[in-house]
């Protein structure tokens, strides 16, 4: 049961990063995310009130004490964290470099535009 | 009328990259380096040597110079074909004449280079290997045959040139050009040229290790 319940939570992790990494940044990821966050907050601060419950809820999973099952939860939203984070830095990544290469093109000058101005500009005016 | 750009990728070569640019112009008049970021004074000895200078207003990598080239060169109207080229001295220009007169006699789109085609290349076993293991990845992902996916050295015309869209900006990018060109489908051939492997270009080169970080780049896209 165990073994079980340890597979299902790695297939979640890899599914679900897999899931929010191939969407990008979108309105229902981060709702999803967000929804999740919720959950994980509401479950924390109910563990501190009734701890039994959530050793009870764990032992019905089959994972034993409470804090393994928060244990993992933690390990899966870190991935989570991970998968978007690494996906929000890749996109910043692109328009950084769309951005530095608009003005490095802008910047460079335009030999077989101008008449003057190069070394090389002779031999451009074929 | 045919015009040939050179694209020269360009990161602190201040030392050798004004020697490779004059070679370059006695055949080809057209270059074109992109700075990408160097603070050694590389953009001055580019100019100097007759080349034009684009320049990355902060470091972004190999892969998003070369694209940079590459749309720096479509600007020009009467560009016919592109060469890349390596800033550090490692390419033979006869090589990059031979691959461009492939293309302006219209026998293939795209020429690339391969060091393993004859003898010429002398290369260290332990390199071999993993060029080898590099070429025989690409070819099973692209169902390209490539013998050598890791060669700076390819001549490209205009037309295959312009749907060239490289988006890995550091290490991946001699992979992803690979694939693209396999989606694209141009008529492409091998070109046997001679890599020189000089005491500057070892110090320069790839570190084997960095065959990790071009499989996690390629991995998580």
């Amino acid at each position: 049961m165990l073994l079980i319940v340890q597979i299902v939570l790695v297939v979640a992790v890899i599914l679900v990063s897999l899931v929010l990494m191939r969407g990008g940044v979108n309105a229902k990821h981060l709702a999803v995310r967000r929804i999740m966050l919720m959950i994980f907050a509401v479950a924390a601060a109910l563990s501190i009130f009734f701890p039994d419950t959530l050793t009870r809820f764990a032992g019905f999973l089959g994972i034993g004490r409470g804090t393994d099952l928060v244990l993992y939860a933690t390990i899966v939203s870190f991935f989570v964290f991970m998968a978007t984070t690494y996906q929000r830095f890749r996109n910043m990544e692109t328009s950084i470099t769309t951005l530095s290469r608009r003005i490095a093109l802008d910047e460079a000058p335009r030999p077989w535009t101008a008449d003057e101005g190069h070394k090389g500009a002779d031999d451009l005016r074929q | 009328m045919s015009r040939t750009w050179i694209v020269i990728p360009m990161y602190n070569e201040a030392t050798v990259v004004g020697s490779v640019i004059e070679d370059l112009r006695k055949t080809f008049p057209h270059v074109v380096c992109v700075d990408d970021g160097s603070r050694d004074g590389s953009q001055a000895a580019a100019r100097a040597a007759g080349a034009m200078v684009v320049q990355h207003p902060i470091n972004l990598g190999q892969g998003a110079a070369l694209q940079t080239g590459i749309e720096y060169a479509l600007q020009d109207p009467a560009m016919t074909s592109i060469v890349t080229f390596d800033a550090d001295g490692q390419h033979r220009v006869e090589d990059a004449q031979a691959m461009v007169a492939r293309i302006e006699s219209g026998e293939a789109e795209v020429v690339l280079g391969s060091r393993f085609l004859d003898d010429r290349t002398q290369i260290s076993l332990q390199k071999r290997i993993v060029l080898k293991t590099a070429a025989v990845q690409s070819r099973m992902a692209t169902g390209m045959n490539l013998t050598d996916a890791h060669n700076g050295l390819r001549a490209i015309n205009r037309d295959v040139a312009s749907r060239i869209h490289l988006t890995q900006n550091r290490m991946a990018h001699a992979s992803e050009l690979v694939n693209q060109l396999a989606t694209i489908r141009p008529r492409w051939v091998e070109h046997p040229v001679e890599i020189i492997y000089t005491d500057y270009s070892k110090s320069k080169g790839q570190s084997l290790l960095n065959s990790v970080n071009i499989l996690a780049e390629l991995f998580f896209r």
